[in-house]
């Protein structure tokens, strides 16, 4: 029995938050300069080049990738040997966001209720994932989610007898549809499988693997491959202004699921990114 | 790359073609959903509005705030689409040119070509870098809006592109 503070987490998790906003990850940096060195296109290429200038311009003034800090989505990966002290663990969550909000003069932008909106003023509530495992590790990761790229996700439930084809339309016909208004080139992640709700879970889960990093599953890898490449092909490229790299990257998690269902969920994610992890 | 100082003139839109680059100097407001909203009840209530739209460029924005002394950091372009309900009513009070991210409405390009408006496009998801060119800010209007107030910002050398130009030319077409 291991046990961790409350106080612990939360200085973590607003290390993560303004770590998340300000500096861009590794994998998708190494992307876009990929992307760049592959580009062609003027109007792209500058674009792209902008995207780094960017980053560097964040980093190095210490302020947000993009002003939609987004909601902070944090996925807590918690050893059931772990013993949370000094308070409960969602309130230890919220009160790091809050702080990692404040400290690093992020926008607040979560409303208490959808339908009266009213600004929280503290970008809290998080929406919190926890997922308990053996052991007594402790691991969180934020992801910081805009919603310029969250408002163009979706979710489909497929007959289980469908074919890859029509699962790859569907998610090449998310990101086409998605376009501008998401900020190509996109991170895209798939969820195959679960429940409805399960599936839209993974999508987002599949978004904190490295893009560099090959799925472990050599039949979801290929998937992935061949997504990429008919993404690329869509010419949306930075800005929907044309180009050849119109996704940085595509990551599916994929699970069991019901004889009767096969639920795909895409979520699309900006040339941003955004997420860090940390463990205690 | 031509440069642009606000107030943005006809003379200033009449040679801007969709796709040039341009380097705006001086004076902008943002303005989002809610702010869009609230300007046009009063526009119809027949209110005065918070800031002086004729004449005015109105930028799709909700920044992050400063780290002080700055008031404004990271401030980079929304999506613009949202407004595209609000913009035709805005255009009719006379602001004469709009900053935003992605595509806008048939009926938006419209009204940018009957107004002799131009749209013109920041860079998606640059908000570090936009926030760079912004020299000064204060909040115009509708603070109780938070980040989606109008802020009034003073901006030197702000890169964007001529989205919809005043023929109605479109860079997505």
């Amino acid at each position: 029995m291991r046990k961790v503070s409350a106080g612990a987490i939360t200085e973590l998790v607003s290390k993560l938050c303004i770590e998340s906003n300000t500096r861009l990850r590794s994998d998708i940096r190494r992307a876009i300069s990929s992307a760049l060195r592959r580009e062609t296109a003027g109007r792209a290429k500058k674009l792209l080049q902008m995207l780094l200038d960017n980053a560097d311009s964040a980093l190095k003034e210490r302020i947000a990738i993009c002003q939609d800090t987004g909601m902070a989505a944090v996925f807590a990966e918690i050893g059931q040997d772990v013993h949370v002290t000094g308070g409960p663990l969602e309130a230890a969550v919220n009160e790091g966001v809050r702080r990692g909000y404040k400290e690093g003069y992020f926008r607040k932008s979560v409303v208490a209720s959808p339908l009266s909106r009213k600004n929280t003023g503290t970008n809290t509530p998080a929406i919190l994932h926890t997922d308990i495992v053996p052991g007594n590790s402790f691991k969180i990761w934020v992801m910081a989610k805009g919603f310029g790229s969250e408002n163009k996700s979706a979710l489909k439930m497929f007959n289980p007898t469908v074919s890859e084809d029509e699962i790859i339309d569907f998610i090449i016909s998310v990101a086409k549809e998605a376009g501008p208004d998401a900020c190509p080139p996109f991170v895209v992640g798939v969820g195959i499988g679960g429940t409805f709700d399960y599936a839209a879970h993974l999508a987002k889960k599949s978004l904190l693997r490295k893009i560099d990093k090959k799925n472990k599953d050599p039949k979801l890898a290929a998937l992935e491959k061949k997504l990429l490449e008919k993404l690329n092909k869509l010419d949306v490229g930075p800005m929907g202004l044309g180009g050849k790299t119109t996704a940085l990257g595509v990551s599916i998690l994929s699970v069991a699921t019901h004889i009767a269902g096969l639920p795909v969920a895409v979520n699309i994610s900006c040339h941003a990114t955004r997420s860090a992890y940390g463990t205690l | 790359m031509k440069k642009i100082f606000l107030p943005i003139t006809s003379e200033d839109i009449e040679k801007l073609k969709a796709g040039d680059d341009v380097l705006l100097t001086g004076r902008i407001y943002t303005a989002r959903d809610m702010a869009h909203k609230m300007i046009i009840e009063g526009v119809k209530d027949r209110q005065v509005p918070p800031i002086v739209l004729y004449g005015s460029t109105i930028y799709y924005a909700g920044p992050t705030p400063g780290n002080p002394p700055k008031v404004v950091g990271s401030c980079g372009p929304t999506t613009s689409s949202r407004m595209d309900k609000f913009t035709p009513v805005l255009l009719d009070v006379g602001i004469k040119a709009m900053i935003g991210k992605g595509r806008r409405s048939a009926a938006v390009r419209e009204a940018i070509k009957r107004h002799k408006a131009v749209y013109f496009l920041a860079p998606a998801g640059c908000g570090a870098l936009l926030g760079s060119k912004i020299k000064s800010a204060r909040i115009a209007g509708f603070s109780e809006l938070g980040p989606e107030a109008i802020y009034e910002l003073e901006v030197e050398d702000f890169p964007v592109m001529v989205g919809i130009d005043a023929k109605g030319n479109d860079i997505y077409k």
